[in-house]
């Protein structure tokens, strides 16, 4: 099992401020001291993973307290700078939201030649919100996504001059990446999804698919890749093409844990701190998806509200909860062992784990639970991939 | 094909790949009405009042009610020359083409293409057109507002702003869901106006007539005076107690505004009926 380590950078000091986190609050909350000071913390966070040999995966976020990362590709730029053997994931970037395929085909080049091929690649839709960020149509987004994704891909790979295309929605005389990606033909290819067809297409695809924190997206997702997979490939897939996120908060002691994770359950909190305005845009879900949000008059997120047995949770979650969900992995090393080890065994297995810290938890505490994972749960993990492939 | 209590009749027209949903009731002048973003509703209280003076096509844009939204469709534009084409081949002279906001947009791009076949232009709360620079934004973000809540900002009667639709059955809204997302298609950006279409209202050659809604807080009556200023000899009439859907708050003030506005009108026959060979 490879591990990445993930943090939404976010600033979470405004979390506590009667506004919302998104879209419309004001940037004059950032103390900008402070906020330079998380940023290079989390620089410190990526260095340290590195020489523990863990991955490293960035995303982006815009107009919002919950992500301070506006281009998950540039921040890769910076942390290729500062690690040698970690590799990068951008999962990632936002194809819907960034409006210019060629210029993303650069940056991906641009950050696999400067980490000598250390870069892997989620090019994904983006979140709903941030259509109304980057004024990108929400009615015909789903159509110029895979546009885009597979003209980039078409950029990455030509390597014997310029790409000529015109389309409806992107024209261009001459696409030409300069320097090309350093991997042949294009970084390793990821997918986040919690849509089920689209799983399907990954599986095509040979993409690495990744649920974030849905245990119940990844239960219905995994087995549909691997039927999937199989009729395309005419091969079982490997256990690395399925990734799941979970909340990670490991410590010496199970109350310190607990307590870790629910600083990392507040970045969820102020993640879901948002004008039921800006969740839908239309054209971003299917006609009977808003005939009922139309009736319901409100409008709700994916998130689970639901225990495993059907129990409404409490407002918010508990970490408790939330391990019961496996959407928060917390405790001493052996119980967060336990715990994926659990959640692993009910989806048939996977081979990437993106260990997502941060919320309110301290530069100290991140880098402590890091440690921990990395010397006392990773090697478990390793080995439990090892045995199953082996097995297989 | 549908009847309903105006005794209009609503039935599918084949025209340029679209499969058209077009209501037709009442007899005289033949008025051409563009709905608005939410679609059109032939039950309500202006249709029959409307039809009661004059002949009313209703076509349901491409996307809304039960017309189809071909690929080959996808602005405002595209509209326009979609019902150019429909006044065309169905024969239509003489007519007034009325348009209400998101209608009233279509209306002023079908005019300023020809008006050849047409005797006047009655713009209702109309969108369509920015007068002001850059950093303001003069029409209303209505795709920034759930669609449950757009009631809030389209009427001035606090009761009709207060509208709910859990009584709905999922058919109709389901098709409400797809009319929004069609309305979205056409107008999310730049936000419910073509950034060329100011400049061409001089164009606009036959007698326009702009109603507005005094309590329009999508649009204002501001808002409108430009329109007025930009299309030549075009006068503007406000009514009380309305917003931005004056033919729904105020029904019997709307369409006798519309009656005094065709009665300046030279006199014209409509051409032939949509159902004529």
């Amino acid at each position: 099992m490879q591990s990445w380590y993930f943090s939404e950078q976010s600033y979470y000091p405004a979390w506590d401020r009667d506004v919302t986190p998104k879209v419309t609050s004001p940037s004059s909350l950032v103390d900008p001291e402070i906020a330079h000071r998380l940023l290079r913390d989390y620089i410190e966070e990526c260095k340290l993973c590195d020489s523990l040999g863990l991955n490293i995966m960035a995303n982006e976020h815009h107009a919002t307290y919950t992500c301070m990362n506006v281009s998950c590709l540039m921040t890769l730029g910076i942390i290729a700078s500062h690690t040698t053997n970690a590799r990068l994931l951008a999962l990632g970037v936002p194809v819907m939201s960034r409006m210019d395929p060629y210029r993303i085909a650069e940056e991906i080049a641009y950050v696999d030649t400067l980490s000598r091929g250390r870069l892997e690649l989620g090019l994904i839709k983006g979140t709903a919100f941030e259509l109304y960020i980057s004024n990108a149509h929400p009615v015909t987004a789903p159509d110029r996504y895979w546009e885009a994704h597979d003209l980039i891909v078409a950029a990455l790979s030509k390597r014997d001059g310029s790409l000529s295309y015109e389309s409806r929605n992107f024209n261009y005389r001459y696409m030409n990446v300069i320097p090309p990606c350093y991997q042949k033909p294009t970084p390793p290819m990821w997918l986040t999804t919690l849509s089920t067809n689209t799983a399907k297409e990954a599986a095509r695809r040979g993409h690495v698919l990744a649920i974030t924190a849905v245990a119940k997206a990844a239960r219905q997702s995994f087995p549909l890749y691997r039927e999937e997979f199989l009729k395309t490939h005419g091969r079982p897939a490997p256990l690395d093409r399925f990734a799941y996120l979970g909340y990670v908060a490991v410590a010496r002691d199970e109350a310190t844990a607990i307590e870790r994770g629910r600083k990392i359950l507040d970045f969820v909190k102020a993640s879901e701190r948002i004008e039921p305005r800006f969740i839908n845009p239309p054209g971003a879900l299917p006609h009977a998806d808003n005939a009922r949000f139309l009736k319901a008059g409100t409008t709700v997120t994916h998130r689970n509200k639901l225990l495993p047995d059907g129990t409404p949770m409490s407002n918010p979650p508990t970490p408790r909860e939330q391990i019961l969900n496996n959407v928060l992995f917390a405790g001493t090393p052996d119980q967060v062992y336990q715990q994926i080890k659990t959640f692993y065994d009910s989806v048939g297995g996977f081979g990437q784990l993106l260990v997502q810290a941060g919320g309110t938890m301290s530069h100290d505490e991140i880098c402590d639970s890091l440690r921990l994972y990395a010397t006392e749960v990773q090697p478990r993990l390793t080995a439990l991939t090892k045995s199953h492939a082996l097995a297989a | 094909m549908q009847t309903n209590a105006t005794s209009g009749q609503s039935r599918q027209v084949s025209l340029s790949g679209v499969d058209l949903e077009v209501w037709e009731g009442g007899k005289g002048r033949t008025v051409l009405f563009l709905h608005p973003g939410d679609g059109f509703d032939a039950s309500a209280p202006f249709v029959s009042s409307l039809a009661s003076r004059f002949r009313v096509i209703a076509p349901s844009h491409p996307g809304f009610g039960r017309s189809s939204l071909p690929q080959s469709i996808s602005t405002v534009d595209d509209l326009s020359y979609l019902y150019l084409d429909y006044i065309e081949t169905q024969g239509l002279e003489n007519i007034l083409v009325l348009g209400v906001s998101f209608g009233g947009w279509i209306a002023a791009e079908i005019a300023v293409k020809s008006t050849a076949r047409i005797a006047g232009l009655c713009l209702v709360d109309t969108v369509g057109a920015k007068f002001a620079g850059p950093m303001t934004r003069e029409i209303f973000d209505l795709f920034s507002v759930p669609q449950y809540e757009q009631a809030r900002h389209l009427y001035h009667d606090p009761k009709l702003q207060q509208q709910t639709y859990a009584h709905l059955d999922d058919e109709t809204a389901t098709r409400m869901a797809r009319n929004h997302e069609s309305f979205a298609l056409f107008g999310w950006s730049p936000t419910l106006h073509s950034q060329k279409l100011a400049d061409r209202l001089h164009r606009i050659k036959v007698p326009t007539r702009l109603i507005w809604g005094a309590e329009d807080r999508v649009v204002p009556p501001d808002y409108g005076r430009h329109w007025e200023s930009a299309i030549p000899g075009a006068s503007m009439e406000i009514i009380d107690q309305a917003g931005h859907y004056p033919h729904i708050e105020q029904p019997e003030h709307f369409v006798a505004s519309v009656a005094r506005f065709v009665d300046t009108l030279p006199a014209g026959g409509g051409g032939k009926s949509s159902d004529s060979p």
